[in-house]
Order: structure tokens, then sequence, then C-alpha cells
């Protein structure tokens, strides 16, 4: 399900599925983009910010057209305990992986894998990060 | 500091950015032999045929020299100049030769990349062209080929153009300033579309007088406040989020550039300041 923001229209609540992961994307080359991700973040729950919400930043393939400072991104992460992926969708093969990546993640925060909790694996993420 | 009529040349000319990387046993003390070489050079490409002007015959007479004062503290080398001109067919005593390409190396607060370089390299990571490509990629070959270094085209990100904006906004100047002007290119459409905001010089400095906290210093979170206000203002106003779009050229009084990496400079008194920022820029895209 894509939105372009938060909250969601609340005349299709009662139609929605469980709502499993969060993806937030924010496009390097847009600060727009993140001025949106930033004021959508107020409308999560906070039990989602338990592994259950990323973000991505697309557009990284393009050094030259930044308006956002990686750095920027990176802190709102840490703010908010949650992963930050970089991708550049218009290179085919990123975007195969990068969609690999988040399927997996959303599988693992819907249950489907045994063993492993979206908490855990946040964890798991997270230790990498500082390594 | 650099003497102005020395440097007034530099001043009111759009200059193409390159980043170079270190020059490998570069001599200054032999300018004079790098132009012959670099003439011969240029005469052996127009006999190839390769970059040859319509209608032009070419006798280019080379000439290198040093520019002392253009520097920015000791551990900067001091700039080097590169000057192309047509040589006078008449051999009457009033005809001059004709300019026909500038080409500058220079370095100002240079001392992230020089600190860390070898002995036998020269670092002047800014490379300033005005005139013709063509010549720009002879030259730039024949010191690629002698000194072994690179050439890049340096370009500028919007992230770094608002920098630019709000430093050169923020300067003090005696007389009457010029508009302030940001062009924006709006993605995705079928037809290219470019927006112009011009925002009186004055308004400008106000506004980032109330934003800059220390003097001095600039931080990413001021220049990040004063481009939010200008993006609110025109977005009360026009209901376009310029944020949304690219900014691809920032223009006031004290200079101007764009994001292909095309400066101007108009004010001799921020000449090092511009120069100083565009060497960190250069060193970046080096590194």
């Amino acid at each position: 399900h894509l939105a372009t923001s938060l909250p969601l229209p609340s005349e299709r609540d009662h139609l929605r599925p469980r709502i499993d992961l969060i993806v937030f994307m924010i496009d390097i080359k847009s600060k727009y983009s993140l001025k949106i991700v930033e004021a959508s973040l107020a409308y999560v729950d906070a039990s989602f910010f338990l592994g259950k919400v990323c973000f991505l930043v697309t557009g990284v393939g393009r050094v030259n057209a930044c308006s956002i400072e990686t750095s920027a991104v990176c802190k709102l992460g840490e703010a908010y305990c949650s992963p930050v992926l970089f991708c550049e969708l218009e290179l085919e093969g990123i975007r195969a992986s990068t969609a690999q990546r988040l399927l997996r993640m959303l599988q693992i925060c819907a249950g489907h894998i045994p063993g492993v909790s979206a908490l855990s694996f946040i964890s798991l993420m997270r230790n990498s990060d500082d390594d | 500091n650099a003497d102005p009529q020395k440097t007034a040349f530099l001043l009111r000319k759009a200059w193409t950015l390159y980043s170079v990387t270190p020059l490998y046993r570069f001599h200054r003390a032999r300018l004079r032999d790098y132009a012959r070489l670099l003439s011969a050079f240029i005469a052996a490409e127009k006999q190839k045929g390769l970059a040859v002007e319509v209608g032009v015959e070419l006798d280019i007479k080379v000439a290198v020299s040093s520019l002392a004062d253009l520097r920015g503290s000791e551990q900067d080398q001091a700039a080097v100049l590169v000057q192309l001109s047509l040589r006078s067919q008449a051999s009457s005593r009033n005809s001059e030769d004709k300019l026909v390409w500038l080409g500058w190396f220079c370095s100002v607060y240079g001392d992230d990349l020089s600190e860390n370089v070898p002995e036998d390299f020269t670092c002047l990571p800014l490379f300033l062209t005005h005139g013709a490509e063509s010549y720009t990629s002879m030259v730039g070959s024949w010191f690629q080929k002698t000194f072994d270094c690179c050439f890049r085209r340096l370009a500028i990100s919007p992230l770094n153009l608002s920098w630019m904006v709000a430093m050169w906004a923020g300067c003090k100047l005696d007389r009457a300033a010029s508009a302030v002007e940001l062009v924006f290119s709006v993605p995705h459409l079928s037809q290219p579309l470019d927006i112009s905001y011009a925002i009186h010089p004055e308004d400008a400095k106000a506004l980032w007088d109330t934003v800059q906290k220390t003097p001095g210093e600039i931080t990413q979170e001021e220049v990040d406040v004063f481009m939010d206000c200008l993006y609110s203002h025109f977005h009360r106003h026009f209901k376009i989020h310029l944020s949304a779009a690219k900014l691809v050229k920032v223009s006031t009084a004290v200079a101007s550039a764009h994001c292909d990496g095309i400066v101007k400079i108009l004010h001799s008194q921020y000449l090092p300041g511009v120069l100083m920022l565009l060497t960190e820029l250069a060193i970046s895209q080096i590194q």
C-alpha cells in the first residue's frame, strides 16, 4: 500500500489489513520529501518503532543532485531507532535487490520467519551498523 | 592579500570549474619551458585536425605564469595562470594578440589535501577555465600527460548551492546590490520548467542576519532555516513546494554559481572567500 503522507484517511480504516512494516521513502534530491516524512512520523504509533519502521533513501546514485545531507537522515534513523537503507531506483539491479531486502524484512515483521522477531532483527542490524 | 588590480581580470567572467589531482614533478622554475611545450602540443593537435574551429587560422601563443598573491595560507601553492592568445597577423605595432582562452589553477586554504601528499606533488586542486571547450580539452590533455594528473568537471549539488546563497546573501556590501536570485528546475514534467525566485538583497541579508548566530561561522542548521524561510514564503504565495524542485543556480551581488560547475565572481573583496569554498568542493570531489 502506497501513501504520499500520513495519517492514512480514516474512512478506510475498517477495510485496511494489519500493517506489518512502514517504509518511509526519502528522495535525496527533494528536501520536501524529508519534510513530509518528518511530519508523518508523528502519526505513527510508538509500537511500530520496535522494528516495524525503516527509512529508504532513494536517488543516492546521483551525488551531485543531493538536496539533503546524508548525516541528517542517519540522525533521523538513530532518533527513531530504525534502520536506514540507501538505494538507487534507477538501476535495475539495485532496485531488485532492495525490493528483496524489504520483502525479507516484511516477512520477519509479519512473523513468517520462525525464531526471528522484528525486534531481534532490528537489534541485529544495529549491532552491525556500530561495527 | 591579493592586489585587486592584478586579480581584476578574474571578476565578471563565467568560469567553468574542474577538480585536479596533485601534479607530479611540477616545477615553478620551468614555466617558460611548459609554455613552449604546450604551444607545440597545441600546434600538433591542430595539424592532426582535432578540435578545429572552422575559419580560424591557428597560431596560438601560450603564456604560463605564477600569480603569487592568489593563495590562502602560506601552505598553499601560488596560483598558475595559462593564457592562450591568437598571434596577431598584422605586423603593425598597435595590434595586440587576442586572448582566446584563460585557465588558472589555484588552491585557497587547501591544507586538507596538501598535508597528506608526498614531496614531488604540487597541490592546486581547483582549475577554472574561460573560453572554448576545445582549448580546455587540449590544455587539460597536455597537463594530464605531463604531470600525471586527472581533471574532472566540478558539479555543485543543490546542498552546496544553498550554502553559497546563504553565505553570499549575508555579505555586507557598501553599494547597492543586485537581487538574490535562485533558479529551480522542476523534475518529472514533459516540458522542462524553470522557476526563478528573486529576493530583494536587503531582505535576504536581513533574513540571514536573524538566522546566523555567530558571525564568521555558518552551520548546516542555519542554512536549512534560511532556505526553509524562503521556501515557506514562496509556498504561501504560490502554493508551490520549491523544496521538491532542484536548485540549479544561485545569483547574488557577490557571485553566482550554476550546478554544472560554472561560477562568476563579481566582487573583489569576497574573491578569497569564494575561492576557498570552491577549493573545498574541489578537494572533496578528489578525495
